[in-house]
């Protein structure tokens, strides 16, 4: 296959993440739609590393996903952090840091 | 071959993070995230990247989903509570605003389609030696540094989620 299918499957699945994100409430399901737009990322530079034939790319999807998981640790655990005062994963319910 | 492989990965792929983000139950939803992943690792083995396919699988489907799984499961959230949740009204119009454009320019690409030909690589191309040559000595110092942030993001994660330090 060539790079422009390849190009046309991230595209869509940052498309569909980044609407999760702006449209659920959910804190949870905001953290997944995030990890979806960092794998839509990361395609585009595996499909580019090859496309240039250079693997540059790949080094940073391995960067991606250290950096994921990272992002996993803590997210989770301000996550639980939250749960534990609120009782609550709801976004729209966390606005007390409101000027 | 090499198509219908390309065209199932994609389609389970997209099926999957379409899932993802309209389920309800936020169970279901890392479930079909898991889904995602595979197909995502399946899509990298085709372009020439197994290394990296391998640490998606391992990793992604494997580590860090397990993290979120068990996660949702110690939360147990109330079923009261998911059934509260709505799509958030500021949301629509800023996502018609951004992503709106992406998204016409996305769809009419994939109505016009050329599918190309493969690009040409080496045979080595994408082996876990030869990427890890390359992180090792050009990204040596990269690779350092993103150590130091694990390092960092495993110390923040302990004191977030502690009762009292």
């Amino acid at each position: 296959m060539g790079t422009e299918a390849y190009l046309i499957v991230a595209s869509l699945l940052f498309l569909i993440g980044a609407s999760g994100f702006l449209l659920r409430r959910n804190l949870l399901v905001m953290f997944m739609s995030i990890e979806l737009m960092l794998n839509g990322a990361a395609l585009l530079f595996v499909t580019f590393a090859r496309h240039w034939n250079r693997m540059d790319g790949q080094i940073f999807v391995f960067f991606i996903i250290a950096l994921a998981a990272a992002e996993a640790a803590v997210g989770l655990s301000i996550l639980i952090a939250i749960f534990r005062l609120k009782h609550r994963v709801n976004a729209d319910e966390l606005s007390e840091l409101k000027g | 071959m090499e198509r219908l492989i390309f065209y199932v990965l994609a389609t389970v792929a997209v099926a999957g993070a379409l899932g993802t983000v309209s389920f309800k139950n936020p169970l279901s939803c890392a479930l079909s995230l898991v889904v995602t992943f595979v197909a995502l690792s399946g899509l990298y083995f085709q372009n020439d990247a197994p290394f990296v396919g391998v640490l998606q699988l391992l990793v992604y489907a494997g580590a860090i989903m397990v993290l979120v799984i068990f996660v949702i499961m110690l939360l147990n959230l109330p079923d009261v509570q998911l059934e509260q949740e709505r799509v958030s009204r500021q949301g629509i119009p800023l996502a018609l605003f951004l992503l709106g454009p992406l998204g016409v320019l996305v769809i009419s690409r994939l109505i016009s389609i050329e599918l190309g030909e493969k690009p040409e690589v080496n045979a080595s191309f994408g082996s876990a030696a030869s990427v890890g040559e390359l992180l090792f000595e050009k990204y040596l110092f990269q690779f350092e540094i993103i150590s130091v942030v694990l390092l960092v993001a495993i110390v923040g994660a302990v004191v977030l989620a502690k009762k009292r330090l």
